[in-house]
Formats: C-alpha cells, structure tokens, sequence
C-alpha cells in the first residue's frame, strides 16, 4: 500500500494535537524533535528506546563534554564562506547572503567557533553520488561552506538560494528549500546538527522534517528572515539567522578573549 | 523570528535540532578524520566497532564523532584538526605533533568505524573516557555516550555515571579489549543491547 501525502498529513496532525495536550496538560514546551518521530519514517528504526541517562554537570565540572573542540584559521580557508567561488566559473541561481550571531543560551556570542554548512544546488541536487535526484548537477557549485565566528558570534556565507527536492518518504514528499548547519559551542555538550530554511515556504506544512518540531514557535526559529539591510545591491538577496545553542555549559571561559 | 533579542533574555530560546540527512558525505567527514593521535605517539589507541539500527543492520550513514582528554587528563586546546591548504584547498591533515582530542568518522559502507587517538587520563572523579557524538539519517536529534576503556575495575566501580547505570546495560558503555592497544566498541541505537545515552543537564 502507498504511503500518501495525505496519510502522513494525518500523522503530523495527531503528533502536533498531542503535543498540545502535553502542554496544556502541563508539561514544558518542547524545543526539540522527539527522536521517534514516525512521520519522518527513517527514524522508526533509529531512535533509542530506553530514556537517556541526565547528568547534571553543575555536579562535576571536569566533565570533557563540558569543554570544546578547538578550530582555528587553519581549519578553514579564505574562500570557504563564499560557496560561489569554489569553482572557476559563476554557479547558476539565485545569490544569497546568510548572516547572523551564534548565541549560547543566555544570548552571550559563541566566538570563534566552527559552523559549517551543505545544501544542494538551484536545481535540488546535492554534490553526494548517492544522490540521484533527476535534477541538474551544477559543475560551478559543490554546495558545502565552513567558517569561525567572529568576536561578536558572527558569522557570514555567500552562496546560491537552494532547490527543493523530492525524496522518498512518502509518495510525492518533498522538502522545503533549506541549508543544512553544523555548530560547535564553548561545550561540547552544545553541539548542534539542524536546518535552516526560507521564509513562507508552501512546502512547509507538508514536511515530517520540519513538523518533527512539534511547537509553533520552536519551529519558526528554524527559519530565517529577508533582511533588505543584508542584501548586496546588483548582487544578493540577504537572510539573517541567529542560532542559539542549547545545552548545558562551563563558566564562560572565553570572555574578554 | 530569527533575530534574536539579547537584552530580552525570555526571548533567547534554542535553535531546534534536525537530522543530520543522507547528504552530508562529502561535506563534514574529511581525510583522516579519525587519525587523532600525533604519529608514534606510545599511548596510542586503536577504537573501531559499528554502529547498528533496531533491526541489527549496520548503519553505512552514520557520523560518530569523538571528543577525549589527552593521557594525563588535560583538555586539548589545539586546533589543526581539519587543516587545510590555503594554495588548493585541500585537506592537509593533522600535523602528527599536536593532539586536537577530536576526530569525525563517518561510518564505511558495512557500517564499520575506527579511529586512532590516545588512551585518555582520568578527570576528576569519572574513569578515564571519550565523550561520542553520533549523527545520523532518521536521528532527528544527535545522541551522546561515552567509551569507557577497560582493566582498572576499581575506577570503573567508582565512575559517577557507571555506578549509576543498570548493571544489565553498564557494559555497553564499556569498550572490549581486543589486544595490542585494540578496543571494540559497537553502538546500537535501539533494541537488544541498546547503548545508553546520555542528556546533560
Ligand atoms: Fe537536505
């Protein structure tokens, strides 16, 4: 029997109501997926069954999680921010500007700090021979970015507005245009894997990837904001996104670095 | 919504996690990932295992990442573990001198990762470990462990974290020494012999 786009609707419905009745129930807002999400089908398998084990590290700070890998300038290069010139000739599509601050969660700037990002081309293929999308490949754009933040948790890549693409989930699935970012913190503990994706895009309310965020406002921090002030005249359009990292940390160590 | 407020501290709420994708194979693993032990190193130690879904099969997607003091306990301060060549862009490798404590492995098409670095030294009261990171598709939010190593029972018993864990699942924390500086460590995400994972708070 196939899987419809109206079968996993009714999943992402129920998920959403239940997820309210837990709130009004009186249980705490939900910043993050559940890991066992059904409508997103891959996680059936792929989430653990037992709860974790909390540890509470105000109880021992020498916790190595407590501290974080270090990145520095020879961890990136010049170019790597700029997606479009990491080949020789201009990639198709439409340029971009993404910019914002990498924040811990008491709004302080993570400085210094590795972001990387991936995505696919204008047309929603990916660079990843797994991949096979009917859709062009792009010779001009790999579609795979780092950089540090700055002293203020800046931080800034010029690229190419990225496709939507299909994939199988479901029949007739496919995911919202979207740039894919990996964060480090000031502990390790503050990792973060998400997405990032474009304003009002119709595509959202279909998706079992972004409705894993079963909370309304949770989930619109996962997408960015055109910002007039960021676009580059005769050049790009720009979208400001600030991310905040969760997770527990040591005493701020870097500051006046 | 993406501005974010500073001097609104209410307004200051975490960025929700996703997966990490099928498609991030050629952009966050990089050459030698998992060679994080500067070269000739004596206290050098070899970790491999597989990371496996709640039907038994090996993952060929996963990303595990490993983050570990150095053998006397210190936290790595270095960076240089993806450095790069500013002329091409390449991957240059880590120097062989410096120990960053960090490696990022993607697991190989059996579902199969390995990964050199140094044994760790003990912090505070915990037994010597390496803190895991695992991504992968269909995780839609990254999940944390811990490799303890072997042979000194007494610290072992005295682990904060293990002395806590039940005993019919401590021994998935705890990796099996295969011989000449080897240890197995297999990561089950669900099922018979699930791993334990950890939260902080
Ligand atoms: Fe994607």
């Amino acid at each position: 029997m196939t899987l419809t786009q109206h079968d996993i609707d009714q999943e992402i419905a129920a998920e959403h109501a239940a997820y309210e009745k837990r709130v009004t129930d009186g249980a705490p807002m939900e910043h993050h997926p559940r890991r066992d999400y059904a409508p997103y089908r891959s996680s059936i398998l792929r989430h653990p069954q037992q709860p974790p084990i909390a540890i509470d590290v105000s109880k021992d700070p020498e916790l190595v999680e407590l501290h974080s890998p270090a990145f520095g300038e020879r961890d990136i290069t010049e170019i790597d921010n700029d997606l479009t010139r990491h080949h020789r000739g201009e990639p198709i599509g439409e340029r971009i500007t993404v910019s914002g601050r990498l924040l811990d969660r008491a709004g302080r700037p993570v400085r210094g700090q590795l972001i990387e990002i991936w995505q696919a081309n204008s047309a929603g293929r990916y660079a990843h021979q797994r991949e096979q999308h009917d859709a062009p490949l792009d010779p001009n754009f790999t579609g795979f970015g780092r950089t540090i933040t700055d002293a203020d948790g800046g931080y800034r890549f010029t690229t190419i507005q990225p496709g939507p693409y299909p994939w199988r989930n479901h029949l007739n699935a496919w995911r919202p245009a979207h740039i894919h970012f990996s964060m480090f913190g000031s502990a390790f503990t503050q990792r973060l894997v998400t997405q990032m994706y474009f304003p009002a895009d119709p595509l959202f309310p279909y998706d079992p990837i972004i409705q894993s965020v079963t909370d309304d406002s949770a989930r619109q921090r996962l997408v960015a904001t055109y910002d007039h002030d960021l676009s580059v005249p005769e050049f790009s359009m720009g979208y400001h996104w600030d991310i905040v990292l969760d997770g527990p940390h040591a005493t701020w160590l870097e500051e006046g670095r | 919504m993406t501005k974010i407020d500073t001097s609104r501290p209410e307004t200051v709420l975490p960025t929700p996690s996703h997966t990490v994708g099928p498609f991030y194979g050629y952009a966050l693993p990089f050459p030698g990932g998992g060679d994080i032990a500067p070269v000739g190193h004596p206290d050098t130690i070899t970790l491999q295992g597989y990371v496996y879904d709640g039907e038994g099969k090996p993952l060929p997607d996963a990303l595990v990442e490993l983050w570990g003091a150095d053998p006397d306990g210190n936290v790595p301060t270095a960076d240089g573990s993806i450095r790069r060549d500013p002329a091409t862009g390449g991957y240059v490798g880590r120097n062989g001198v410096e120990f960053t404590g960090w490696g990022r492995i993607q697991t190989d098409a059996n579902g199969h990762w390995y990964a050199r670095t140094l044994r760790p030294g003990a912090r505070g009261r915990s037994a010597p470990y390496i803190s895991v990171c695992v991504f992968a598709r269909g995780l839609l939010v990254h999940l944390f462990t811990r490799i303890y190593l072997p042979g000194d029972d007494a610290a072992l018993a005295a682990d904060p974290l293990l002395s806590r864990v039940d005993r019919s699942r401590r021994d998935t924390l705890i990796a099996e020494d295969d011989g000449k500086g080897t240890y197995r460590f297999d990561i089950r995400l669900q099922g018979e012999g699930e791993t334990v994972f950890l939260e902080f708070q």
